[in-house]
């Protein structure tokens, strides 16, 4: 805009043209844009209106936008659900568990990846990379975790998980370019070991790097299904995403839950209402936490694409 | 450190090689903690990347469960030719191209031309507001994602052809339809990723400096022109890599998700080379490994050569590549 200004002072005819044919494109530009906001918030907006309507209205397709009617039956029925409650506490755990192995590997392995000085950081550095490029996939993968005896245990979603590369190297690239290197001179010569310096100097100061790391660990880890279809064929282990898919995707609802609904008709408007509210349920967690870390996400991956 | 650096490098032209082996030595000594850190994440690379890559080798061999991989016989290419011959080998490799092109061609270009029209805005509340919301669905697991699209693409309830139906049209069957399975899944995961995707072009394009839109506003061009010659040269280098590593991706379309949209329905044109490998080697009662880790193998290795493919042509063209 301030560009505009000036460029006005210096030629104001063809400017004043310009600026009208500029308008009309800013004008498209909000129309559009407004519409694709439309379309991103619609579906989300649905699924909440759905979930607290009238299960009649919704199997007679009357719940457009707005909630249609009132009533709260299907959360009342996911209370009830005990899967649920099961999945969701294991998803609990695997989240809590698997973000903090996550966050002491790709610190640990990050950390000694920057310092320059480190003999054969090419070498390390490319061997972590390279798993970018080329995996072995996932049948020999399986039947390592399998021969490790991890199979249909809790391990076997956080251990095989511990790492993610791409992480790594947006951790590496923290350190090397946010931590001065004058810290670690003066702390060599005070006789500072790497450890304390890594546990007292560095982590410290990387607040930003680790609520990117806890931001796309935990989110990886709570929305994470393939593992546990591979890895687990306990009930008692599955996390929220199997139990999820059995309702959402599967369409098998466990109806002896719900003691009060009698017909077939009820029993359908009921199957329907509680995989809206199932949804809500589900996604709410993760996209509550994410305003507060919205900047932390957006700088995460702009320190990516440094290095992209 | 840099004095440091310079003496020790003269040192290095002048001691002999002994000595600089020592003073490697003495490097790595000294770095020992480093080494420290390392070791539990070198362990888990070695085990959980390496190992099934060394393993992969069963894909030569007819590995039986209870025999480990060492005992199971060779048989070399069988695996492998058995699967090009197979049935499934051409409408396989056709879906999996097909649904990977198409995600390219509209999910490639949409984020750039969603940042580069996000950056037009001015500050305010509006351009806040578009933003997050854009990055919301991206926090929605698969499984909710695609329980959605089932939902809003459901034939009788779902607002889709409720939509449908007050326009006087008959309602479709979204889901049952083989010939609709690939829009479904690449629209689905526009409406998912374009935000996202759009972050690092956002991060691209703060680098532009104003002084060349100063000078270009001073030369009489309008917005249009400063966004096709000005914000998209500079984030011609992001797009060009994100496309390399795209171009390596093609065979890895988005397993979870293909996975969870598939049915009996639109298999013909749902299945792809990843679910299939799942199905034939981990889900079935008759595990047949070996047959799986060939085509797991074939998928990967392909995939490292379009990689590769795409990375020379870009340097050849634009001086941009990986590596």
């Amino acid at each position: 805009m301030v560009a505009d200004v000036t460029a006005q002072k210096e030629n104001p005819k063809t400017k004043i043209r310009e600026r009208g044919l500029d308008l009309v494109f800013l004008i498209f530009l909000y129309f559009i844009l407004s519409l694709i906001l439309i379309s991103l918030l619609y579906p989300l907006i649905f699924v909440v209106s759905a979930s607290i309507s009238d299960p009649s209205a919704i199997m007679a397709g009357k719940v457009v936008l707005f909630p249609v009617g009132f009533s709260l039956k299907a959360y009342q029925a996911i209370l009830d659900y005990k899967q649920i409650w099961v999945g969701f506490s294991n998803s609990l755990f695997y989240t809590v568990a698997g973000t903090l192995v996550n966050l002491v590997v790709t610190i640990l392995a990050g950390y000694a990846l920057s310092r320059k000085d480190l003999v054969g950081r090419n070498f390390f550095i490319f061997l972590f990379a390279f798993t970018m490029l080329f995996n072995g996939g996932i049948v020999p993968t399986y039947l390592v975790v399998n021969e490790l005896g991890l199979i249909n245990t809790r391990w076997a979603l956080i251990i095989p998980q511990a790492l993610s590369v791409w992480n790594l190297i947006i951790t590496v690239t923290y350190f090397r370019t946010s931590i001065p290197n004058e810290l670690l001179e003066a702390a060599q010569l005070d006789g500072c070991s790497d450890i304390q310096y890594l546990v007292r100097v560095v982590i410290p100061l990387s607040a930003p790097i680790v609520a990117v790391l806890i931001l796309f660990y935990a989110v990886g880890h709570w929305n994470e299904y393939f593992s546990a279809l591979l890895y687990l064929n306990d009930q008692a282990l599955y996390p929220l995403q199997i139990i999820l898919r059995t309702i959402l995707v599967q369409n098998q609802v466990d109806m002896t839950m719900m003691v009060d609904v009698r017909s077939y008709q009820a029993i359908q408007a009921m199957r329907e209402l509680l995989k809206y509210a199932l949804i809500v349920v589900a996604t709410v967690p993760v996209l509550m936490i994410y305003p507060f870390v919205q900047r932390y996400f957006i700088k995460g991956i702009m320190i990516g694409a440094i290095k992209g | 450190m840099t004095i440091l650096d310079a003496v020790r490098r003269s040192q290095f032209t002048a001691s002999t090689r002994r000595q600089s082996l020592e003073k490697t030595w003495a490097k790595v000594k000294r770095g020992w903690q480093l080494y420290l850190m390392l070791l539990i994440p070198l362990a888990w690379l070695l085990i959980f990347q390496y190992w099934p890559m060394y393993g992969a080798q069963i894909a030569f061999r007819n590995f039986m469960p209870g025999l480990s991989i060492w005992e199971s016989p060779w048989v070399g290419l069988e695996n492998f030719t058995k699967f090009f011959n197979s049935y499934m080998f051409w409408r396989l490799l056709r879906n999996t191209l097909w649904i990977s092109f198409y995600s390219l061609l509209v999910g490639f270009p949409i984020p750039i031309i969603f940042a580069l029209a996000i950056n037009q805005l001015s500050s305010g509340w509006f351009k806040r507001t578009i933003q997050m919301v854009s990055y919301a669905p991206y926090f929605i697991s698969t499984v909710v994602v695609v329980g959605m699209v089932i939902q809003f693409l459901d034939l009788r309830r779902g607002p889709i052809n409720l939509l449908l139906q007050t326009l006087g049209m008959s309602p479709v069957n979204f889901m049952g339809s083989p010939e609709m399975f690939s829009s479904i899944y690449v629209w689905s995961g526009v409406w998912q990723y374009t935000g996202f995707s759009a972050v690092i072009y956002l991060a691209a394009l703060s680098t532009v400096d104003p002084s060349l839109h100063e000078a270009a506003v001073v030369d009489g061009a309008n917005r249009l022109q400063l966004i096709w010659h000005i914000d998209l040269q500079t984030i011609m280098p992001t797009v060009l890599t994100l496309l390399i590593l795209n171009m390596g991706q093609i065979l890895n379309v988005g397993f979870e998700k293909i996975f969870l949209l598939q049915n009996t329905l639109n298999q013909t044109t749902s299945e792809v080379i990843s679910t299939y490998i799942y199905k034939v080697s981990l889900a079935s009662g008759v595990a047949s490994y070996s047959y799986g880790a060939a085509i797991g193998l074939f998928n990967s290795l392909v995939g490292l050569i379009l990689l590769a493919l795409a990375n020379q042509i870009s340097k050849k063209l634009t001086d941009t590549g990986l590596w």
